[in-house]
């Protein structure tokens, strides 16, 4: 069976969720191979087994971390041309697609982004997507090369399928020209103790509606365990972290359930959270168009309704 | 400092956007257009660095001939000069041919050595944030891009890049290709001056052989992908809406019960 490159998504050799989700869909086009870049792979092995990886390739050096996209482009060019792989398979965030990129036009090879799904059609890759603010379903395939498919975290259920994982070093050269954009400072993310905005199953977004106060927000996010996010109003407004927001030019988020609170549902928000799978929104206009696509909404005021429904979720939980 | 804008003409995100049934490509001609949203905040920055560094601003934008209208919001906004390349032969480019008609537009507006290339992160309508990682690597200079800061000092080029689990400081020597997200700057209105001045800047219009590429490497039969189908989602299914009377949150609790997600 073909080879299927999978590159392991990873901060600091911690494993993020959509490695697995990947490793579970790369088995439907062949045999999965992991890409391990940097440090950590012989703990991350485990867990790469764990979910099909035949083969985990490793590739530390130093410059992969250092340097921005370009060293990690060129060293899965060069694994791409040495495997010769069915697919090769990334997180689709902006560093995943942007690598995806570069690869694409290292290779030849025509590339897909923010793909929710991804199947063996007649012998080819078939990718679906949601486009125009999720309002169609796109089919597509890869007509050149390797093809290379970007999937949104949460694509997918991750299901376990133990493989060998043998681990395999590999050296690539970087060139001169890869190291051209340093990173010189890095400031990792205040730890909120929340999941990760885009791997989390639950969402609660807050707007301008919030008027800056975001603890009921953010309670009744706890009682769910869900992940934070906000409107681009509540971001210029500095009452939350650009980190947290979602649409557009903010996270592209596809949770179980995504609650939107004070949130009016402008068209550049839609585009981040649209294909959640159940809607709910509170907002006290009644026309507000968050309503025209929730499967449940509460036409009250957020302050009422949020510190209620986390009493309430908090004493069914026990 | 010479800066190049490359822009989109995309189509409104207000209309109602679709497919071309015949051959599953954008619908660019029944829809209204205009410059992507994101990438009036690459034009602002444009604005800014040339005016503290003495720069001159050309727009460039590749698509058909309303794509002309993008060119022109940019110019009114204050862009020296505009760039169009234009050619029945670009129809239904994917990213891939898209940039390499950039690198090359890029490289002949600036007579091989480009100093400064801004984008925006990624079209209103394509949103795939990609073609800004492409260009950069046609044309091999440094990529930096998702800039929410921006600083040029000295030849060197330094952005702050918000990722999803930190928060970078980028540094690269020019030339470089920089893309900007709609945190870096509040992007000004065209003023009466400006719009009046805009009528009498250069405007050129290039075909792809004025570039020296080959036009049967553009378009949609040399495409790298293809869309085999496209399909309007089913409308959601009309949710449940109550008006809060003092148990809305209770409510709203047990939905999220009876789905399961307690
Ligand atoms: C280039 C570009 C990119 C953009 N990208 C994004 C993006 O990524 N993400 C994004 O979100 N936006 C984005 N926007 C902005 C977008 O157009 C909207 O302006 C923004 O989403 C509005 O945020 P909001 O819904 O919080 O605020 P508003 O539209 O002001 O809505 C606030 C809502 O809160 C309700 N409300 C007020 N008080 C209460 C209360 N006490 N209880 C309940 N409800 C209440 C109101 O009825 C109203 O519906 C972008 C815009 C542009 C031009």
């Amino acid at each position: 069976m073909a080879e299927v490159l999978v590159l392991v998504d990873h901060v600091g050799g911690k494993l993020r969720k959509s490695t697995a989700e990947l490793l579970t869909l790369a088995r439907r086009l062949g045999e999965p191979s992991a890409v391990h870049i940097g440090p950590g792979a012989e703990t991350a092995q485990v867990t790469l087994a764990k979910y099909g990886a035949h083969k985990v390739y490793v590739v530390e050096d130093a410059a992969a971390e250092e340097y921005l996209v370009a060293p990690q482009a060129e060293i899965l060019a060069a694994l791409v041309e040495r495997t010769s792989p069915a697919a090769l398979l990334l997180t689709s965030t902006s560093v995943g697609k942007e690598i995806a990129a570069r690869v694409a036009v290292k290779t030849g090879s025509g590339v897909i982004t923010d793909a929710v799904d991804v199947n063996a059609v007649d012998g080819a890759v078939s990718t679906t997507q949601s486009v125009f603010a999720g309002s169609y379903t796109v089919t597509a395939t890869v007509t050149q090369g390797t093809p290379i498919v970007a999937l949104k975290p949460n694509s997918a259920p991750i299901a376990a399928s133990p493989a060998a994982g043998v681990i395999e070093r590999v050296e690539v050269a970087i060139s001169e020209a890869a190291k051209s954009a340093r990173i010189v400072a890095s400031e990792p993310k205040k730890a909120t103790g929340r999941p990760e905005l885009t791997e989390a199953a639950i969402v609660v977004s807050g707007g301008r509606g919030t008027g800056g106060d975001f603890s009921p927000v953010e309670a009744f996010a706890d009682s769910l365990g869900a992940a934070v996010g906000a409107s681009r109003a509540a971001v210029d407004a500095g009452w939350y972290p650009h980190s947290n927001q979602v649409g557009q030019t903010g996270k592209q988020v596809s949770p179980q359930l995504y609650v939107a609170c004070g949130i009016s549902g402008a068209i550049q928000h839609r585009a981040g959270m649209q294909t959640s799978k159940t809607i709910v929104a509170v907002n006290k206009d009644e026309e507000a168009p968050i309503f025209e696509l929730v499967d449940f909404g509460v036409v009250g005021d957020l302050f009422n309704v949020l510190p209620q429904a986390t009493e309430a979720v908090k004493a069914a939980k026990g | 400092m010479n800066i190049v804008v490359c822009v989109k003409y995309v189509p409104d995100a207000q209309s109602d956007r679709t497919f071309n049934a015949e051959d599953n490509t954008t619908d660019r001609a029944n829809v209204d257009g205009l410059l992507s949203e994101i990438d009036e905040y690459a034009v602002e920055e444009a604005l800014r660095l040339a005016e503290a560094h003495e720069g001159e601003v050309t727009v460039l934008t590749v698509g058909p001939e309303r794509a002309a209208d993008a060119l022109k919001k940019a110019l009114q906004m204050g862009a020296d000069k505009g760039v169009h390349v234009c050619d029945d032969a670009i129809h239904g480019s994917d990213a891939a041919a898209t940039s390499l008609v950039l690198a090359g537009a890029i490289t002949k507006a600036t007579g091989g050595s480009p100093e400064l290339v801004l984008m925006g992160m990624s079209s209103t309508d394509g949103v795939m944030g990609v073609v800004p990682a492409m260009v950069a690597e046609r044309l091999g200079v440094p990529q930096v891009t998702f800039a929410s800061e921006l600083t040029i000092e000295g030849g060197r080029v330094r952005a702050r890049r918000d990722g999803d689990t930190a928060s970078d400081t980028i540094e690269a020597s020019l030339p470089a290709l920089v893309s900007v997200t709609d945190q870096i700057n509040e992007p000004r209105y065209p003023s009466f001056k400006g719009i009046m001045a805009a009528k009498k800047k250069p405007v050129e219009t290039w075909s792809v052989a004025d570039l020296g590429i080959d036009p049967a490497q553009v378009g949609l039969a040399a495409a790298w992908t293809k869309v085999t189908a496209f399909a309007k989602r089913p409308p959601r299914q009309a949710g449940t809406i109550i008006t809060d009377e003092g148990d809305g949150g209770r409510k709203l609790a047990e939905f999220l019960s009876a789905g399961k997600f307690l």
